[in-house]
C-alpha cells in the first residue's frame, strides 16, 4: 500500500466516523429527550418534523443564532479554548476503536479502525486525562464561583475515577496480552467476553465510565440545584453547544470502549462457523458493534432517569473506598484465572 | 525533508516556544497552560525517538495528572491577587548562570557525539526497546528490586501526606 | 527475581523489614491502640533485621541481577541502621506523647526510612542508590514535620524538603551524566571503565555533582544550612535519627558507589573532599561554641563530625573507608545517646532545651548526668571511648594517604570542639540548678540510653577486632 493510498483511505475513514459521530450525537439528544419523556410518562418533542425528528436541527439553529455572552470577569482566550479542547478530546479518542474486522476492497486490506496503534488503550487513557482540562479551564475562566466549584469538583471526580478505570482496564490487558484494541477484541472470541470472565472489572469500569462522562448519578459538576449549571453556567450559544456535543460524544466513546473492552467488540459469538457468505458475516459483525453501542447508550439514559444523584462525599468515598479496591481485587481474580487455566 | 525531520522541527519549535512563553507570562494559569503544551510536545519528541510508552506516560502522568493538580492549586489559591513582597536581587543572574552551564554542557555532549556512534546505529533495537512489552519485561526481571523499592517510596509519600494533612491533633 | 534459597537468605533483612512495614500499616488501620503496639512491633522488626544482618555478615554475595550486595560492609551498615532505629523507637515510646505526635504512622515512617537506607548501603547500581535515597528522604521530610501545629516543625519540614529536593536534583543530574559517559548504571561497569574515563569531563562532572548532592545529605559545610534549623524544629528523637541514620546512609551510598574508585591510584576528587572536610570541621566546631540551644549545638557538632569522616574519603585508601565505617558505628550510638538524654530532659512544648537547663543536673538526676558526660567525652573524642578510636582510625588513614596536614587540621578542630562538649559536663557538675523543673521518668527511654552507653563502651574496649573485621571485607 503506497503512502498516498494510506492517506486517502485514512481520510475516508475519518470522514465516515466524523459524520456518523455528528449525526449520532444530535440524534442521541433527541432520543434522550424521548426516553426521558417515556420514563416520566409524557410525550417529549413531537412538533418539529415527523414525531419531532427534526428537533435536533432546530436546537442547533437556535443555539447558533443566540448571542455569545462572555462575562466581564472571564479570561477570554481560555473561555474560548475550553469547549475546543472538550470537542477535540471527544472526537480524537474514537480514532483507535475498531468497528469491524479487516476487510478487503480492490485487493487492499483495510482494517476498520482509523489508527491501529499498538498502544491504543494508553492513547485513550491519555486523551481522557487531557479531557479534564476542558472542564477545569471552563470553570476557572468564567470568573464565576459556581463555574469554578463545578470545574474543581469535576476534575477531582475524574482524576479519582481514572484510577479505578485504569486498574479495571489492566485486567483486560492481562487477558489480551496487548494494548492494541483490535487484539483485545480478537482475544474475546466466542463467549470469552471480558464482561463474563471478569464481572467485577466490568462493573467498576462501567461505573467509572459514568463518572468520567459526568453523567447521572455522577453529574455533580453541573448539579443544578447547587451550582446552577456548574462549569458551563457562563456559556451560551455555540460554545455551550460545544460542551453539549462533547458530553454526548463522550457517552458514545464510553459505550464504544465498554463494547470493545468487555462485550467482544464487533464479534458475534460463533458466527463464522455457521457458514454464511463472508461479506454477510462482516456486515453482521459491524451491525452488531453498533447495536451493542446503541444498547449501552440506552442504558446510560435509562440509568439517568432511574438513580438519584450522589452527594459529593459519597461519590468520593465510593470511588476511593469501593471502586478502587474492587478493581484491585479484579486484577488478582484475573491473574488467578490466568494462573489456573493457563489462558 | 523527511517526514520525521518535519515532525521533529514542529514538535521542537512548539516545545521551545511554549517553554519561553511559559516563563514570560505574568498570569500563572497561562504559564501552567504553556507548560502543559510544552510537556505534550515533548511527548511527541519521545514518539519520534521510538519511545512510545514513555511518550504516552508523559501525557498521562505529567500533562494529565500532575498539571491538573498544579491548576487546582493555582485556581484555589488565586495567586494573581497576591503581591510580590520582595524581589530577591541577583536571582536572575544566578538563574542565568545555571542555565548557561546546562546549555554549555548539552552543547558539548551533542557536539561530541557523532551520528555513527554505537548509540545511534541500531534502529530496530530501539523500536523494540520502546514498546510496552519490553519495558514491562525489564521492569519485572532485571529491575524488580528498584521497582519494588519505588513502591515503598510511594507508600512513604502517601502516608506522609495523609499524616501531615489529615491527622487530627488533640 | 530470586533464583535460589541462598539469595532468599541474603535478602531476608529486606524481606523482614518490608513485611513489617506492610503489617504495621494494617495494624495502624485496624487497631485503635496502634500507637502503643507499633513501637514494640517496630523494635522487634528492627532487632530481627539488624541481628540477622550481623549474623550473616560473612556471607558475601551479589543478588537481584546485580542490583544488591549483601554481606560485608553493607551488612554492618544494616545493623547500624536497624539498631539505631530500634533505639530511636525505644526513646520515642514516651517522648512523642510529650512532643504531640502520638500516633502510629510515626513508626511506620521510621521503618520505611530504614528500608531506604538499607537499599543505599547495599546498592550495586546507581538506580538503587537513587531510589533508596528518595525512600529515606521522603520519609524524613514527613517525620520532620510530624507535629503540624508547631511552626518550628513546619519550618524544619519545609526547609528539609526544599533543600533535600535540591540535593536530589544534583544526585540525579550526576547519575545522568555518569550514565551518559559510562553507558551503564551498574557500579561494577562504571568502576571497570573508570581508568579510561578519568579524563572524561562529562564523567568527572557527573561524579562531582553526585558528591555535591551527597554532601547535602551528610551535612558537610557549604551545604549544611538546613541542619541546625531542621534538628531544632523536628522532634528530638527524630533529629537523632537524622544525624545518625541519615548521615550513615549517605556515607554508605558514597562508599558503595565510589569506594572502588577511591581504592585506585587515581584520586582526582581529593582536593574537593579535603576542602569540604576542613571547612566542615572548623565551621562546625567554632560555631557550636556560640550555641545556647543544645539541639543546635549538637547540629553543629554533627557538621564537624561529617568533616572528620570525609577525611577518610579524602585519604583514598582502604584504611580510610574502614575508619569511616567504624566512626559511623561509634558516632551513631554516642549521638543517639546524647539526643536520647536531651529528649528525656525536654519538657512539654519544647522546653528545657537551652544549656542552662543542664546546670546542676548531677544533683537532680546523677544517672543522666553521668551518662551524658560519657556521651560528651565520646563525642569530643577523648580516650578510652569509642569516639576516640573513630577519629584515630580516620586520622591514621590520612597519614597513610600522604595528607598529614588534613589529619593535623582534624586534631586542631577536635581540640576546639572539646570546649563546648566539656562545657556541658562542667554545667552539670559545677553549677547550681537555676530552674526547678522535674524530669519525667521514662523507663523505655532510659533503657535506650543505657543500651547506647553500653555500645559506646564496648566499641571503646574492642576497637581493634571491629576494625579488623571491617578491613577484612575491603581486601
Amino acid at each position: 500500500m503506497s503512502l498516498l493510498q494510506l492517506i486517502g483511505i485514512t481520510a475516508v475513514k475519518i470522514l465516515i466516523i466524523f459524520t456518523m459521530m455528528m449525526l449520532t450525537v444530535s440524534y442521541l439528544v433527541y432520543f434522550e429527550r424521548k426516553i426521558s419523556a417515556w420514563a416520566q410518562n409524557r410525550l417529549g418533542p413531537n412538533r418539529v418534523g415527523w414525531y419531532g425528528l427534526l428537533q435536533p436541527f432546530a436546537d442547533v439553529f437556535k443555539l447558533a443564532l443566540k448571542e455569545d455572552i462572555v462575562p466581564t470577569n472571564a479570561n477570554k482566550p481560555i473561555h474560548t479554548l475550553a469547549p475546543v479542547i472538550a470537542l477535540f478530546v471527544a472526537f480524537t479518542t474514537y480514532a483507535v476503536i475498531p468497528f469491524g474486522p479487516d476487510i478487503s476492497l480492490f485487493g487492499i486490506t483495510i482494517p476498520l479502525v482509523v489508527a491501529d496503534v499498538n498502544i491504543g488503550i494508553l492513547y485513550v487513557l491519555a486523551l481522557s486525562s487531557l479531557g479534564v482540562y476542558a472542564i477545569t479551564l471552563a470553570g476557572w475562566s468564567s470568573g464565576s464561583k459556581y463555574s469554578l466549584l463545578g470545574g474543581i469538583r469535576s476534575s477531582a471526580q475524574m482524576i479519582s475515577y481514572e484510577v479505578s478505570m485504569g486498574f479495571s482496564v489492566a485486567g483486560v490487558l492481562l487477558f489480551a496480552g496487548s494494548l492494541r484494541p483490535a487484539a483485545i477484541v480478537l482475544s474475546q472470541h466466542g463467549w470469552m467476553w471480558n464482561a463474563l470472565l471478569q464481572p467485577i472489572g466490568f462493573i467498576t469500569f462501567v461505573v467509572s465510565a459514568f463518572a468520567e462522562t459526568n453523567r447521572l448519578p455522577f453529574d455533580l459538576p453541573e448539579a443544578e440545584p447547587e451550582l446552577v449549571g456548574g462549569f458551563h453556567t457562563e456559556y451560551s450559544s455555540m460554545k455551550f453547544a460545544g460542551f453539549f456535543l462533547a458530553e454526548y460524544a463522550n457517552m458514545i466513546i464510553a459505550s464504544a470502549l465498554i463494547v470493545t473492552l468487555y462485550l467482544g467488540g464487533w464479534q458475534v459469538p460463533y458466527i463464522e462457523s455457521i457458514g454464511l457468505p463472508a461479506g454477510l458475516v462482516i456486515a453482521i459483525q459491524i451491525i452488531s458493534f453498533f447495536a451493542k453501542i446503541a444498547f449501552l447508550l440506552f442504558f446510560f439514559i435509562w440509568v439517568r432517569w432511574s438513580i438519584p444523584r450522589f452527594r459529593y462525599d459519597q461519590l468520593m468515598s465510593l470511588g476511593w473506598k469501593v471502586m478502587f479496591p474492587l478493581s484491585l481485587i479484579n486484577i488478582v481474580w484475573v491473574a488467578g484465572l490466568i494462573m489456573i487455566f493457563r489462558l | 525533508m523527511s517526514l520525521e525531520l518535519f515532525l521533529f522541527l514542529v514538535f521542537a519549535a512548539v516545545a521551545a516556544v511554549s517553554g519561553i512563553l511559559m516563563i514570560t507570562r505574568s498570569e500563572v494559569v497561562m504559564a501552567a497552560l504553556f507548560l502543559i503544551l510544552n510537556l505534550a510536545s515533548l511527548a511527541g519528541l519521545y514518539l519520534l525517538l521510538n519511545a512510545q510508552f514513555i511518550a504516552v506516560v508523559q501525557v498521562i502522568v505529567y500533562a494529565g495528572a500532575i498539571m491538573v493538580l498544579f491548576l487546582f492549586v493555582i485556581m484555589l489559591l488565586r495567586p494573581e491577587h497576591e503581591k510580590i513582597v520582595t524581589k530577591i536581587s541577583g536571582i536572575r543572574t544566578f538563574a542565568f548562570i545555571i542555565a548557561a552551564l546546562v546549555f554549555v554542557q548539552l552543547a558539548y555532549v551533542i557536539l561530541k557525539s557523532h551520528p555513527g556512534s554505537a548509540l545511534n546505529s541500531d534502529v530496530t533495537a530501539s523500536v523494540n526497546a520502546g514498546t510496552v512489552e519490553s519495558i514491562g519485561t525489564e521492569l519485572y526481571t532485571n529491575y524488580i528490586l528498584p521497582f519494588e523499592a519505588a513502591g515503598f517510596l510511594l507508600l512513604a509519600a502517601t502516608i506522609g501526606a495523609v499524616v501531615l494533612a489529615k491527622r487530627k491533633f488533640e | 527475581m530470586l533464583y535460589s534459597i541462598e539469595e532468599f537468605y541474603s535478602i531476608l533483612p529486606f524481606i523482614i523489614l518490608s513485611t513489617g512495614i506492610l503489617i504495621s500499616v494494617l495494624i495502624e488501620m485496624y487497631s485503635s491502640k496502634s500507637e502503643k503496639i507499633l513501637p514494640w512491633f517496630s523494635i522487634i522488626i528492627f532487632s530481627a533485621a539488624g541481628f540477622y544482618s550481623l549474623l550473616t555478615v560473612n556471607s558475601m554475595s551479589v543478588i537481584m541481577q546485580g542490583m544488591l550486595q549483601t554481606g560485608g560492609i553493607p551488612n554492618i551498615f544494616h545493623f547500624v541502621f536497624n539498631f539505631g532505629a530500634a533505639i530511636t523507637c525505644l526513646l520515642s515510646v514516651d517522648y512523642i506523647k510529650k512532643y504531640g505526635a502520638f500516633f502510629g504512622e510515626y513508626y511506620i515512617l521510621i521503618q520505611i526510612s530504614v528500608l531506604g537506607m538499607m537499599c543505599m548501603a547495599g546498592a550495586k547500581d546507581l538506580f538503587m542508590i537513587f531510589i533508596g535515597l528518595e525512600v529515606m528522604s521522603v520519609s524524613f521530610y514527613a517525620l520532620a514535620g510530624m507535629n503540624r501545629k508547631r511552626l518550628n516543625a513546619n519550618e524544619a519540614s519545609l526547609k528539609y524538603f526544599l533543600l533535600g529536593a535540591f540535593a536530589t536534583g544534583f544526585v540525579v543530574y550526576g547519575i545522568a551524566l555518569i550514565y551518559g559517559a559510562a553507558h551503564s548504571t551498574s557500579i561494577d561497569v562504571i568502576t571497570a571503565s573508570f581508568p579510561a574515563m578519568s579524563g572524561n569531563v562529562i564523567f568527572l562532572a557527573g561524579v562531582l555533582l553526585f558528591l555535591i548532592g551527597f554532601s547535602f545529605k551528610i551535612a558537610a559545610f557549604p551545604f549544611h544550612m538546613w541542619v541546625p534549623d531542621v534538628y531544632q524544629g523536628s522532634a528530638t528523637t527524630i533529629a537523632g535519627l537524622f544525624s545518625t541514620g541519615g548521615k550513615a546512609a549517605a556515607f554508605s551510598a558514597i562508599i558503595a558507589s565510589l569506594a572502588p574508585l577511591f581504592a585506585g591510584s587515581v584520586h582526582v576528587f581529593m582536593p574537593y573532599l579535603a576542602v569540604i572536610s576542613v571547612l566542615s570541621m572548623l565551621f562546625g566546631s567554632i560555631v557550636a561554641i556560640s550555641q545556647n540551644n543544645i539541639k543546635r549545638m549538637l547540629a553543629y557538632s554533627s557538621i564537624a563530625h561529617a568533616g572528620y569522616m570525609i577525611i577518610g574519603l579524602a585519604a583514598g585508601n582502604h584504611a580510610g573507608i574502614a575508619g569511616i565505617v567504624f566512626y559511623l558505628t561509634a558516632y551513631t550510638f554516642m549521638n543517639l545517646g546524647a539526643f536520647g538524654i536531651v529528649s528525656l530532659i525536654e519538657g512539654n512544648g519544647e522546653t528545657n532545651l537551652d544549656l542552662n537547663s543542664y546546670a546542676g543536673l548531677s544533683e537532680k538526676n546523677p544517672m543522666l548526668a553521668l551518662l551524658l558526660s560519657v556521651f560528651m567525652f565520646a563525642l569530643a573524642g577523648l580516650p578510652p571511648f569509642a569516639g576516640f578510636f573513630g577519629k584515630y582510625y580516620v586520622f591514621i588513614s590520612a597519614v597513610k594517604g600522604n595528607i598529614t596536614w588534613l589529619a593535623i587540621v582534624g586534631v586542631i578542630s577536635s581540640a576546639i570542639s572539646v570546649y563546648f562538649y566539656i562545657r556541658i559536663v562542667v554545667l552539670m557538675y559545677f553549677r547550681d540548678s537555676q530552674s526547678g523543673f522535674t524530669i519525667k521518668n521514662s523507663s523505655a527511654g532510659m533503657l535506650a540510653v543505657i543500651i547506647s552507653f553500653m555500645l559506646v563502651i564496648l566499641l571503646g574496649i574492642i576497637p581493634g577486632s571491629v576494625i579488623n573485621l571491617i578491613s577484612s571485607f575491603l581486601n
